[in-house]
């Protein structure tokens, strides 16, 4: 067996094994910490389709992260105060059904992606990734003045959404529900990767000429991966807000673009499961070194430093060795 | 005489005071190979992005099995048959000599929208693949990394990815470049077993390559064709002599 | 809006694109000539606000706090080109992004470590404090009005130094070509050494300058390096000329965007949604406008082809 997919089946593991001990010690906060990571992995995820697979450098992906959040609180606030989210030219009423709201989340990124993506790919290199930060940025300007999802300071849900059959207020029931988001949305990002449209896009990544004398056009593989990693790391924060009942326009924030794509480099670009191990060492790092100092950030700046200089295939570049096989 | 396959019909290309491309026509018949000539500079470069697609000349029309496509992306230009290799190799570097052999035969056959069967077990494709990389001499390495092959491999390897396009002709831009001698005469053997079914304008700087090789010989100069014909005219011809083959010779 | 009213916002708008231009400028050559994408440049504006915030309330001094917040910015400059930004120029753009980015959490945190999380204040001193009297009756503050004559004298200066000065040329041959530069017997690391400390000074001094009209705190820096993205992009990176009219371009359009949409919208709508209509509007109008630029310059306005 090579040594990624031993890495890959020891961090499935550890993400099991880890909530479970927390759960039967009666560690909640840690059950919550771990719901973090699968959340923020997913995010990364997401991200590494486009970036990793594609060569797409996104410093947008905010946009999808906040939307994903957005539409679980607006469609949620309607839920509770038993509103309309519009009445015209149809009613559309709120929910408080995760699967719903999933859907209505996946759908709508991959629409703002397409939208997004189709102006972008227009530019390439440093205007890519400065046109994917100016469209999170309008976003998150514009929820900043969207009074009526309460603004700059955000929007409150009481309860967490449900799904059919558990109490998503217990914390390992809901780490259940993510985990099981996360998998499926590893086995779906592994599938592409081995798929004729994971190859081209590969190629495309390594050599747009090539992809053009073989009688394809790169613009249209961009832009379906661009699609696809919106539409997950829009499902990323339809979870993310739910784990913490409240969304806020710091969702769209470009800092949180950073971090998702820090979550990425961190574990190491273009693997699948890179962006889990990048988001689980990001949560124990900003744990560990959060308990020792207050200005932790300092410590954060230096290790991603370190691993941009020093060890460029991340964490797994370290462990599994540079090569990135495919078979 | 038979209809040509490619007809590119009196293509002009300028760059600001610079005439890249100065009404150029030039054709390539079924079962030839035709060879393009001329020191550097001379716009070989241009003429064949004119051709291949990619940059769309000023005036003039390219004709491709009696369509127009003058007009036609690189992309399109590729599906209709228009297999090509580079100058500078244009492989996806990370991937196995397999793996873009596949690609080629993927993008041939057009359903690269497909996500999830594993495009590295279609039995299809991976016989078109293989077929290629027999024909061209590469089935030993199959798995290994493109990045480590060496030039000549790198070479061989882009023949067969235009292989598996199936095309109709071929436009090879200096395939014997960077190659040894052996490599040189490899490849000679091939390509003229391979013009018998798909023809090819070849841009070449191997003069012996040339002499050997062509059925017809083009000479460029300043974005001009100065001189066509057989390899005994263009060998004979004093304009050729002077302008080109006596600066080859020196060099 | 009165005519009065406009002329002011105009002049507003004027003296926030001098700003922006004095921190795109260090962007857009460090890109030009090095072809590195640098996201702490705003963490260089934070560095000279705080180091003119201590300067002028030890000294009570102002002009030594401008100096101040030049040097130690320049000097900061130095010391991360030394250590970090030399070994990213090879790289591509993502390890930029995020070797940068890097930089950006330890500058902050280590400046919110020495300075605590209350914003400083920095005083505009006595002499360029009240307001002067401008033809046709205009009232305008004298500092706004000092900060745009900086501005302009820093960009005609920048001007002339590519012009007209050796290092100009050179400066110039590095964004054309790299290897050319190389074969003119220039040393090279000392001069990106050199146009990296130029860009964090400019930006320190942008830092200082502000400074006194809004208040010193850590993350003041990372707003405005997004907005003199947002200009260098619409200039077209590489350009100065390109990083004076898109910094001008995008200070009026947020400027009069933010003072003018909400009564526009005010004429055809009830007050409370013009209102916030407007406020939405004004602040996304910068980013349409450099989408809207991109869409038919792809590489900005300035930017080669």
């Amino acid at each position: 067996m090579r040594k990624e997919t031993i890495c890959n089946a020891a961090l499935l593991f550890g993400l099991l094994a880890f909530p479970l001990w927390a759960w039967v010690t009666d560690e909640p906060f840690l059950i919550t910490l771990t719901t973090r990571a699968i959340v923020f992995a997913i995010a990364g995820v997401g991200l590494n389709f486009a970036l990793g697979f594609g060569g797409l450098v996104s410093l947008g992906h905010a946009a999808f992260f906040g939307l994903g959040g957005y539409v679980m609180g607006v469609l949620a606030f309607h839920a509770q105060t038993y509103t309309s989210v519009m009445d015209w030219p149809f009613v559309i009423s709120g929910t408080k059904s995760m699967p719903i709201i999933w859907l209505v989340t996946i759908i709508l990124s991959a629409v703002l992606a397409v939208g997004i993506g189709a102006l972008s790919l227009r530019t390439s290199g440093v205007y890519f990734i400065m046109i994917t930060l100016a469209f999170a940025q309008m976003l998150f300007y514009f929820t900043i003045s969207w009074s009526t999802y309460g603004g700059e300071d955000g929007l409150s849900i009481y309860v967490r959404n449900g799904f059919p059959g558990l109490n998503t207020m217990d914390p390992i029931q809901y780490y259940a529900i993510c985990y099981v988001v996360l998998l499926m949305v590893l086995a779906f990002v592994f599938a592409l990767s081995r798929s004729s449209f994971g190859l081209a896009l590969g190629a495309s990544r390594q050599n747009e000429d090539r992809i053009q004398a073989v009688g394809q056009v790169p613009f249209r593989l961009y832009l379906t991966a661009f699609a696809i990693s919106g539409a997950i790391t829009g499902l990323s924060g339809a979870l993310f807000a739910d784990l913490n009942r409240f969304v806020s326009p710091t969702m769209f924030s470009w800092q949180t673009s950073g971090e998702i794509m820090v979550f990425v480099i961190l574990g190491g670009v273009g693997r699948v499961f890179g962006p889990v191990a990048g988001a689980v060492l990001f949560i124990v790092l900003e744990h560990l070194l959060g308990g020792l100092s207050e200005f932790w950030h300092i410590y954060l700046g230096a290790i991603l430093l370190g691993v941009v200089l020093f060890a460029r295939g991340g964490l797994y570049g370290l462990i599994a060795g540079r090569e990135v096989a495919h078979d | 005489m038979t209809d040509p396959i490619l007809d590119i019909r009196g293509i002009s290309k300028s760059f600001g005071a610079l005439k890249a491309s100065n009404n150029i026509s030039l054709d390539l018949r079924p079962g030839e190979i035709h060879a393009l000539i001329g020191p550097n500079g001379a716009g070989k470069s241009t003429l064949i992005k004119q051709i291949a697609g990619g940059l769309r000349p000023d005036s003039g029309s390219v004709y491709f099995d009696g369509q127009d496509i003058t007009d036609l992306s690189t992309a399109a230009r590729a599906r209709l048959g228009m297999g090509r290799t580079f100058q500078v190799s244009s492989l996806a570097m990370e991937y196995t000599v397999l793996q873009n052999a596949v690609l080629g035969a993927l993008g041939n056959r057009g359903d690269i929208f497909r996500f999830f069967r594993p495009v590295m077990k279609d039995a299809d494709l991976l016989a078109t693949a293989s077929e290629a990389l027999e024909m061209v001499g590469l089935e030993d390495f199959k798995s290994s990394v493109t990045s480590e092959l060496s030039h000549g491999q790198r070479r061989q390897l882009e023949v067969a990815v235009a292989l598996t396009l199936s095309p109709k002709v071929f436009l090879m831009d200096e395939p014997m470049a960077g190659l040894g001698t052996e490599g040189s005469h490899r490849l000679m053997g091939f390509l003229g077993e391979l013009k018998h079914k798909t023809p090819i304008l070849l841009v070449e700087h191997d003069m012996d390559a040339v002499f050997t090789l062509a059925d017809r010989i083009s000479v460029l100069v300043y974005g001009e064709i100065i001189a066509s014909g057989s390899v005994d005219e263009i060998r004979g011809n004093p304009i050729v002599r002077s302008a080109y083959l006596g600066e080859e010779a020196e060099t | 809006m009165s005519l009065l009213l406009f002329i002011e916002q105009t002049l507003n708008g004027l003296q926030f694109g001098v700003m922006l231009f004095l921190m795109a400028a260090g962007l857009t050559l460090v890109f030009g000539v090095m072809g590195l994408i640098n996201l702490a440049h705003g963490s260089l504006y934070m560095i000279g606000a705080f180091a003119a915030a201590a300067v002028a309330g030890a000294t009570g001094s102002f002009l030594l706090a401008l100096v101040a917040s030049f040097v130690c910015a320049a000097f900061a400059g130095v010391l991360i080109e030394f250590f970090v930004i030399r070994r990213l120029y090879d790289r591509d753009h993502l390890d930029q992004v995020l070797a940068t980015f890097a930089l950006i959490l330890i500058f902050s945190e280590a400046t919110r470590w020495v300075f605590g999380s209350f914003p400083l204040f920095l005083d505009k001193p006595d002499w360029l404090s009240g307001t002067v009297m401008l033809p046709f009756g205009i009232e305008y503050s004298l500092y706004r009005l000092a900060i745009i004559g900086v501005g302009l004298v820093v960009a005609v200066g920048l001007f002339w130094m590519i012009s007209k000065t050796r290092i100009g040329i050179r400066i110039r041959a590095g964004e054309n070509d790299r290897e050319m530069i190389g074969a003119l017997g220039v040393n090279i690391s000392l001069l990106y050494t050199f146009v990296f400390a130029l860009g964090a000074a400019l930006a320190g001094l942008a830092g200082a300058l502000v400074g006194a009209i809004q208040s010193v705190q850590v993350g003041m820096g990372e707003p405005v390096l997004i907005l003199a993205f947002v200009v260098i992009v619409i200039g077209g990176i590489g350009s100065i000329k390109g990083a004076l009219i898109g910094a001008i371009l995008v200070g009026l359009t947020d400027t009069l965007g933010r003072s003018m949409l909400p009564s526009f919208f005010g004429l055809f709508l009830e007050p409370s949604s013009a209102m916030s209509l407007g406020a939405s509007l004004s602040s996304m109008s910068i980013y349409l406008l450099m989408i809207g630029v991109l869409l038919f310059r792809p590489k900005g306005l300035f930017g080669g082809v």
